[in-house]
């Protein structure tokens, strides 16, 4: 990846910068590419939705923007910095995107209010007694102020879910990635989750969600993207992508899951 | 002149109990600071680091406990140090309680499952607090059953540095027995008291072993 460290032009940093910017991404797992030559740019408060078949890359590319994986090839800028493979670099970039896994991925030792806090605390510096009231606040916005010292394994999948997203937002990011927030819940707990997300998007929230809730793209997507085989193959608004897709494959994809 | 095996003669091998003990504590003290650092070592994502802690991990599984001792004894004199059946016993034992602790941690560290790293990384924690407040707290849960399990291997180690001259339980053991000619009596006593100490920790071992399973079932 590019090592050097560009320095964003003062004149674009006012409001054209965009949020994240993506070029010419490669990524590899031995001799398989899992991504290839993947541009994409978001700018602020936009909201991407990525569908796609298992397998095609969507998961890595929302994956490479933070870094859980490393690429071979190509740039990722966050709000025009570029990220290099220095550790301080990687974590700097790392305070202004916040992730959503398909696992929750909560610390099953702590209670939900210290997920929330440890972060802040430990990595923002945050006083602890501060760190909590924006905890709490959070927590109330996900609809579960309730639950704050309860442990995750006492919560239903979509509760610890909305704490996951809350525990993200604790660390005041700019952006948010989603990775399949809700393939890992029973049915009845999607919308829960879903309406969340909604809130967030009416917010004001940047976000970049992979999923595969059509309906959730439809309402809330500025941008819809098709991903197959690693490579971008559609990229449309909402309208056009579901009513007059591009892209054979698009139609292909559409039709199965429909 | 052969001793009477009277109170004294028990007495006498009782109290040297105290030697096994002090020895396995300093050997497992001093075992888990190395152990926690071969872990680490081992889980690291530095090459240098993780070469070293596996090659200090193989060395130590790979010869007798006995010449670990045998070489640490007579080592001291090379390096300056004084000849000193305690010291060479100490660090003897303690280097084998850092290897076989490092690798039994290195798995518990490896079974916690790999999304809390990401978690981590994701919001931006640095590498103390992600092990710190995340991964290790996990790990240790896993750990405490198979740690227990391995601090009995260690006090019934400790009855190898008898050979180096170490006086603890086994060494009073062999002294009252050449003095009595009672070997069986004396070496059997001998044998229930390292049972007595070991017995209700291989119990404890049990019970965290059940407890960790019926928390992870849950």
């Amino acid at each position: 990846m590019n090592m050097v460290p560009t320095k964003p032009e003062p004149a674009m940093q006012a409001q054209t910068l965009p949020t994240i910017e993506l070029q010419g991404l490669e990524k590899w797992y031995g001799a398989f590419q899992a991504l290839k030559n993947v541009d994409l740019t978001v700018q602020s408060s936009e909201k991407i939705v990525i569908c796609g078949p298992s397998g095609s890359g969507k998961s890595t590319l929302i994956r490479c923007i933070n870094q859980l994986e490393e690429i071979q090839g190509g740039t990722i800028r966050v709000n025009g910095k570029a990220l290099t493979n220095d550790p301080k670099s990687v974590r700097a970039v790392r305070r202004e995107i916040g992730m959503v896994f398909q696992q929750f991925n909560l610390f099953p030792h702590m209670t939900i209010l210290e997920n929330c806090v440890l972060g802040p605390i430990k990595v923002g510096g945050v006083p602890r007694a501060e760190a909590e009231e924006v905890a709490h606040e959070y927590l109330k916005r996900v609809r579960i102020p309730e639950q704050a010292n309860k442990y995750p394994a006492q919560l239903s999948g979509g509760q610890q879910q909305r704490v996951a997203i809350a525990r993200a937002l604790c660390m005041r990011p700019k952006v948010m990635l989603f990775d399949e927030p809700t393939s890992a819940l029973d049915p009845e707990m999607v919308n829960e989750v879903l309406d969340t997300m909604i809130d967030l998007a009416s917010d004001g929230m940047t976000m970049i969600c992979v999923t595969h809730e059509m309906g959730f793209a439809r309402k809330v997507a500025d941008r819809v993207i098709f991903m197959d085989h690693g490579e971008i193959i559609e990229e449309n608004d909402p309208e056009q992508f579901f009513e007059a897709p591009r892209h054979e494959r698009t139609r292909g994809f559409l039709g199965q899951i429909a | 002149m052969i001793r009477e095996f009277g109170t004294g003669e028990v007495i006498y091998i009782v109290l040297a109990i105290r030697w096994t003990i002090a020895l396995s504590l300093i050997a497992f003290l001093g075992g888990a600071l190395g152990g926690l650092t071969v872990a680490l070592a081992r889980v690291s994502t530095n090459n240098s680091a993780r070469l070293a802690a596996t090659g200090f991990i193989r060395l130590f599984q790979g010869t007798p406990l006995l010449m670990q001792l045998f070489i640490v004894y007579f080592g001291l004199n090379i390096v300056g140090l004084p000849t000193s059946a305690w010291l060479a016993a100490a660090i003897a034992l303690t280097l084998h309680a850092s290897a076989f602790l490092g690798e039994i941690w290195r798995g518990c560290i490896q079974a916690v499952p790999s999304g809390q790293t990401e978690a981590a990384d994701a919001l931006a924690y640095n590498y103390i607090t992600r092990m710190k407040d995340v991964i290790l707290p996990q790990a240790a849960r896993i750990a405490a059953a198979p740690t227990t399990g391995f601090l009995v291997q260690l006090i019934k180690s400790t009855s190898l540095a008898s050979i180096i001259g170490f006086t603890e339980l086994t060494r009073a053991g062999q002294v009252i027995s050449n003095a009595t000619f009672k070997p069986f009596v004396v070496i059997s006593l001998v044998a229930v008291l390292y049972f007595i100490l070991c017995w209700p920790l291989s119990l404890a071992a049990k019970r965290l072993e059940t407890r960790f399973d019926r928390a992870v079932a849950r």
